[in-house]
């Protein structure tokens, strides 16, 4: 029986390896997630962007992802088999898969590899990530506007910069409108726990907030917002089916046109290690889901705000802005810089909480 | 709705599937059975409950198939450890691991899936009383099960004959089979009883606590209902206390951390954990407590000899 | 009808060799259907699965990495379950031995001396055995189910790791994010050969499964184990201590689960940081009973429940299919070893004409 098994295999093996040499004259793109393609947050984010590179390039490309894989010692065995099995592009979707994705770049130095939202490159290795903290300004000065109590609540999954940085922008957006605008902080310390995320929504609610955003996955959050009453934002994804009447809008991750960009530069040949690309509203990365449940004239601003930050007009991170103590640390008319954002570890003045060490 | 009363709606949420869950495994490690399986069962109720309100279209069929979908799955822990006398902890283990991944495979066309939410019960009048209107008479029709299920639970095991005989076989097998009880098949009866809560206790989160499927979404909270029984020492009305006292922790440290008291979260996250230990062993300390409630031949397999 | 058992006078020998190799065609049969359900073919599916991996030579160091910690905690746990404590909190020791094997490399990153890795190895086994010491104390003095103490543990461990990559611990230069400065290359677990990635934690793993096997097989120790785990009542009468062997088997599973949570840190990924283990200690669990309890069998199911990983990584990217159908194959393989392993203890009947009486 089990020799049985073992001689069809071979000859499976065989007949398997003639389909790849087939598909050489393909680019091959590769992901590697680390939840489930269908988590309804940050994966599917990426999923979604895959999927749009196979409908935009075509027969042209073939793509192949691996999806749960933890950011251990697991990752970088998965980047590698996807490198051997043939991928001219690896895309690594996590934090943590920096340092191993730039350990199996070092071996394959053919292989093209993107890590998203990491700080370390290579010559054949760049990073690429989104200006999420745009469309959280813009949130915050919609909350402001909208809130009648002038309390919002922050869902925040693990204190990463990433997350900090998105605090901050909510505040500066929310400061912009009302400066007395008040904040309420709650840390999950984990991206994807349905029923944590509801819990801490009511918990917020209870206290008092009447406008939600959060930075963990699930959409648990904004059924809680619907159920309520309130209002909320969605996060990654367009979450208007888990709140009709509670999404002003969504904070969406789209991450397709980037790809493509990325797969078309691979096979034209000019695509270049040793890069890091932060793009942000005006590169269409990041696109806000349509204003809804808000009167005209709050549209109206959210969208202005929109279209200064495309245009450049706007910074969200422009001084005067002093640090949570007091301390200055933007000068009037002052810009913060890409490195301090990517490193952020503090709160800005007005933000209500401790920042956890 | 004051915010005391809104905390505490909040904790019922929270502590409900616990109990449901605990109350389940508490009559079966009184049958003398240790069921590690509870995770497992849990979870394959929360996704067989989100499936089936989302195919049927009515939550209601949800929380059958949700129900179904534990005891059917328990039943596959019983058949091994029952009828061929497998370890009861590895084949409970193996239970959960076959769960979690079953369930993420047949959750898999609902991710993302908005759910229905099963509807709460209002009564005019008297679910606006202050207080504890909302509290007692506006709440999901599960919590009011939860509610029931332990006190039948209590009565049955302390004021009947077969609650009786049930913690016979519990403490002595040999000598209740002795007597002509047909052990092992009231033990199938427990453990049918104990998937079918957790099957409860599943469609509970799926369907109310947050109305959507998410892969392992029962966040060890199967765990923390086999935690429940033992800090209850085998006794419903502990288990209840038990599970809104966790409850309340849980709720009662995102509050904590809202209010900005500046503990590290991560401390916060841990307490609900080291809450349970210190209780357990509290619980523990107290050895006649302990002699009198836990039953004697808990996670022996038993097999009748003729 | 009914399922009827009848113990069998004395463990039959051919049925403990025969069980793991019948359980193992079942799940074959098994997951054959299971594939053939899904719509792929079954036996491609079965040959990405179970053979795809060991065709080429990174991936059977991928293997040897992926094995060494299973069989490092499963043999641990082999003979805390012999003896009838249950620690399923392995992957809250393997946390913590890593944390504290990671002194050395993090706060004196600057020491080069080739004492660094010897001991960092042995602070990690100390932590890991300190750590289970906790339900090991809570069971033999105060009567606490280790089963749950262990397991609530876990996660406090791994929240305090949590808290020290981001807070005191976090790397300087590290644009805050949360992991710590990476190791010198002193504190790093050598590489055995130069085709791929297996380091000396597999070594370790193989070593410790034997040293295990003759503690259990030739040492009164091991003899002790087997009595207190047959019978505490024997155990008792022939003068052996249960307190003693809780607290021997938790610590030394916890020394295991420490050790293999060091050198994973220190092999793999050679920084801390807060994910560091792909719960390596539950799957441990699975591994122990895959091998029987019996330390060399640790070692087979090791690389067997290993293999599973890898090939359900191919089988995700040549058929795509998802990683819970792996999941679910790897929890069919246990329930087929565990229901086999009955038949080496008791004889099963299936009779249709008793079941009238009882009834």
């Amino acid at each position: 029986m089990k020799k049985m098994i073992i001689s069809l295999a071979v000859a499976l093996a065989a007949s398997t390896a003639a389909v790849s040499a087939q598909a050489a004259d393909k680019t091959k793109a590769c992901f590697v997630y680390i939840g489930p393609k269908t988590d309804g947050g940050w994966t599917q984010a990426h999923d979604v962007g895959r999927q749009y590179v196979e409908k935009e390039l075509g027969d042209k490309v073939e793509t192949q992802y691996v999806e749960n894989v933890p950011e251990g010692p697991d990752a970088a065995r998965a980047i590698e088999r996807l490198a051997r099995s043939g991928c001219s592009i690896v895309f690594t979707t996590s934090f943590g898969y920096m340092d191993p994705t730039l350990q199996v770049a070092k071996k394959f130095p053919k292989v093209k590899f993107e890590h998203a939202t990491g700080f370390k490159t290579a010559p054949n290795v760049t990073t690429y990530n989104s200006r999420f903290y745009e469309g959280r300004y813009i949130i915050g000065q919609i909350a402001a506007k909208m809130s009648k109590t002038g309390v919002a609540g922050y869902i925040a999954s693990v204190p990463i910069p990433e997350v900090v940085m998105g605090i901050n922008a909510f505040e500066q957006g929310a400061k912009s409108v009302n400066p007395n605008f008040k904040m309420k902080v709650v840390w999950v310390n984990t991206w994807h726990d349905a029923g944590k995320e509801a819990d801490a929504a009511k918990a917020l609610i209870d206290q008092g907030v009447d406008i939600l955003t959060q930075h963990t996955d699930s959409a648990a959050p904004m059924q809680i917002a619907e159920e309520r009453g309130i209002h909320a934002f969605g996060q990654a994804f367009d979450q208007i089916k888990a709140g009709p009447k509670a999404q002003l809008t969504a904070i969406m991750d789209t991450w397709g046109p980037y790809y493509v960009k990325r797969i078309k530069a691979v096979m034209d040949g000019t695509w270049k290690g040793g890069e890091s690309s932060w793009d942000g509203l005006k590169d269409g990365i990041l696109t806000m889901a349509p204003y809804t449940n808000m009167p005209d004239d709050v549209k109206k601003m959210a969208e202005d705000t929109e279209a200064k930050i495309k245009s450049g007009e706007l910074h969200p991170f422009t001084g005067p802005i002093n640090k949570q103590d007091g301390s200055a640390w933007l000068k009037a008319g002052e810009k913060a810089d890409d490195g301090t954002l990517l490193g952020m570890n503090f709160y800005v003045e007005g933000v209500d909480d401790k920042l956890p060490k | 709705m004051g915010i005391f009363e809104s905390i505490l709606l909040t904790i019922a949420t929270a502590a409900t599937p616990l109990l449901i869950a605990a109350i389940g495994e508490l009559v079966v490690e009184r049958s003398g059975v240790l069921n590690l399986g509870v995770e497992g069962m849990m979870v394959m109720g929360a996704v067989c409950g989100f499936a089936g309100a989302s195919l049927a279209g009515s939550p209601w069929i949800g929380l059958l198939a949700g129900v179904a979908a534990g005891a059917v799955f328990s039943q596959l822990f019983a058949v091994l450890t029952l009828s061929i006398a497998t370890n009861q902890v590895a084949t409970g283990l193996s239970l959960t691991l076959l769960g979690l991944g079953l369930s993420g495979m047949i959750g898999e066309p609902f991710v993302g899936e908005a759910g229905e939410k099963l509807p709460s019960l209002f009564i005019p009048g008297l679910s606006e009383l202050p207080l504890v209107g909302r509290l007692v008479f506006g709440q999901d029709p599960i919590f009011y099960l939860s509610v029931i299920l332990a006190l039948v639970t209590a009565w049955f095991l302390f004021r009947t004959r077969a609650g009786l005989t049930l913690r016979s076989i519990g403490d002595n097998p040999a000598s209740a089979h002795a007597l002509g009880i047909a052990v092992i098949r009231y033990r199938y009866l427990a453990v049918l009883f104990g998937g079918a809560c957790a099957g409860l206790a599943g469609a509970h989160l799926s369907l109310v606590y947050t109305p959507q499927w998410v892969e392992n979404m029962t966040a060890g909270r199967g765990w923390i209902a086999l935690a429940l029984v033992v800090f209850a020492s085998w006794r419903p009305a502990r288990v209840a206390a038990g599970a809104y006292l966790f409850g309340g922790v849980t709720i009662g440290q995102l509050h904590a951390q809202a209010l900005g008291f500046g503990i590290p979260s991560q401390l916060l996250s841990a307490l609900p954990y080291l809450a349970t230990v210190v209780v357990l062993v509290m619980m523990s300390r107290n050895k006649r407590l302990m002699m009198v409630n836990t039953p004697a031949s808990l996670g022996r397999p038993f097999v009748p000899e003729r | 009808m009914r399922i009827e058992l009848e113990k069998r006078a004395s463990p039959s020998q051919a049925y403990a060799l025969l069980s793991p190799v019948i359980a193992l065609a079942l799940t074959l049969v098994a997951g054959a259907i299971l594939f053939a359900a899904l719509g792929k073919d079954p036996a491609h599916a079965l040959y990405v699965l179970f053979i795809g991996p060991l065709t080429e030579i990174w991936s059977l160091h991928e293997l040897a990495v992926k094995a060494a910690p299973l069989i490092m905690i499963g043999v641990g746990l082999s003979v805390c379950y012999r003896c009838n404590n249950w620690n399923i909190g392995a992957e809250g020791q393997l946390v913590i031995g890593a944390i504290t094997g990671s002194i050395i490399p993090v706060l004196f990153n600057d020491w080069h001396s080739p004492l660094v890795l010897p001991l960092m190895l042995v602070m990690g086994m100390i932590g890991g055995a300190l750590y289970a010491a906790i339900p090991a104390f809570l069971k033999a003095q105060t009567n606490t189910n280790e089963i749950l103490t262990s397991l609530m543990l876990v996660y406090v461990a791994q929240l305090f790791l949590d808290w020290m990559v981001r807070g005191p611990w976090r790397d300087p230069e590290g644009f805050n994010f949360p992991v710590t400065r990476q190791f010198q290359d002193e504190a790093i677990l050598p590489e055995l050969l130069d085709s791929g990635r297996a380091n000396l934690g597999i070594v370790f793993a193989i070593l410790a499964a034997f040293a295990i096997w003759f503690m259990m097989r030739y040492t009164l120790k091991g003899f002790e184990i087997k009595v207190i785990g047959a019978s505490e009542r024997a155990g008792r009468f022939a003068g052996f201590s249960r307190k003693g062997m809780i607290w021997f088997s938790m610590m030394l599973s916890g020394a295991l689960a420490g050790l293999a949570g060091i050198c994973e840190v220190s092999g793999v990924i050679n920084k801390l940081q807060p994910e560091i283990s792909p719960g390596y200690g539950f799957t441990a669990i699975i591994v122990a009973f895959l091998g029987r309890l019996n330390p060399l069998g640790v070692i087979v199911a090791g690389l067997v429940l290993g293999l599973t990983y890898l090939g359900g990584e191919g089988a995700q990217i040549e058929l795509n299919i998802s990683d819970k159908v792996v999941r679910v194959f790897q929890g069919m393989l246990l329930f087929f070893v565990l229901a086999c392993d009955t038949l080496s203890i008791y004889r099963v009947r299936l009779s249709l004409a008793r079941a009238a009486r009882e009834a």
